[in-house]
């Protein structure tokens, strides 16, 4: 859930999707689910020489289980505030487990 | 469901069904884990993935060439689904490759396919002396 919120937070910026079959594709985070699918919309594929079939392409819808990498822009992220999700989420867990 | 607070939204559902409800009866690319390209217009999808497609298309595209095989309905497995691309009707006109025989298309393809899979097990090899596994899961493009 804390990965899900946290791409909540970040819709509507740019970000790089890298998928595990190496295309990247660059576009504006319009979406995220709990299986972490990601809509982007307005998009540009990086290399587009390689991937020609997207030419036609202005959204996309990609599947969680295919991302690599998500690139982010540095100033986009609260670094303090995802310390602090993680840090709850780590005790709830730990909490659930003792019980 | 949340726990921390968020800013203010907009009242979009953030699930599989509400992303795509937008896709539905829509053109769309479907870019496959093995590599393969499907146009087709989405019927229908669950929480998977797993989709429908009528008057799907199966698009190869190799070198200069490209050629199109009519498939029809298709149920898609939603795992092996890369991507969804909504195909963006006037942009679809300039589409800098040549329609040529399935033949042709064919032939090359499986040159192509053949080099690839020579080039990644001389790759794999390598990577294996030096201690690494290789990624098996999507092998196509």
């Amino acid at each position: 859930m804390l990965f899900f919120s946290f791409f909540k937070t970040l819709v509507d910026h740019e970000v790089t999707i890298e998928l595990k079959n190496d295309l990247s594709i660059r576009g504006t985070l319009k979406s995220v689910d709990q299986f972490l699918n990601i809509k982007l919309d307005d998009i540009t594929v990086i290399e587009e020489g390689n991937y020609p079939h997207l030419s036609a392409v202005k959204n996309v819808f990609i599947r969680g289980s295919v991302v690599r990498y998500v690139h982010l822009p540095a100033n986009a992220v609260d670094t303090a505030l995802l310390e602090d999700a993680t840090r709850r989420e780590a005790a709830n867990t730990a909490a659930q487990k003792t019980r | 469901m949340m726990d921390a607070p968020l800013p203010p939204l907009p009242p979009q559902m953030f699930t599989t069904s509400a992303q795509l409800l937008d896709l539905t009866d829509k053109k769309l690319l479907v870019s496959l884990r093995d590599g393969r390209k499907f146009i087709g217009v989405l019927r229908t999808w669950d929480q998977y993935a797993n989709l429908v497609l009528q008057n799907t298309v199966e698009r190869i595209i190799v070198d200069d060439m490209y050629c199109d095989i009519k498939r029809g309905v298709f149920i898609v497995r939603g795992e092996n689904v890369l991507l969804l691309g909504e195909i963006d009707l006037d942009k679809e006109d300039f589409f800098p490759y040549r329609l040529a025989p399935h033949k042709e298309v064919f032939a090359r393809q499986l040159e192509v396919q053949q080099e690839k899979k020579r080039k990644e097990k001389t790759h794999k090899k390598k990577l294996l002396q030096l201690g690494f596994e290789t990624e098996t899961e999507v092998t196509g493009l």
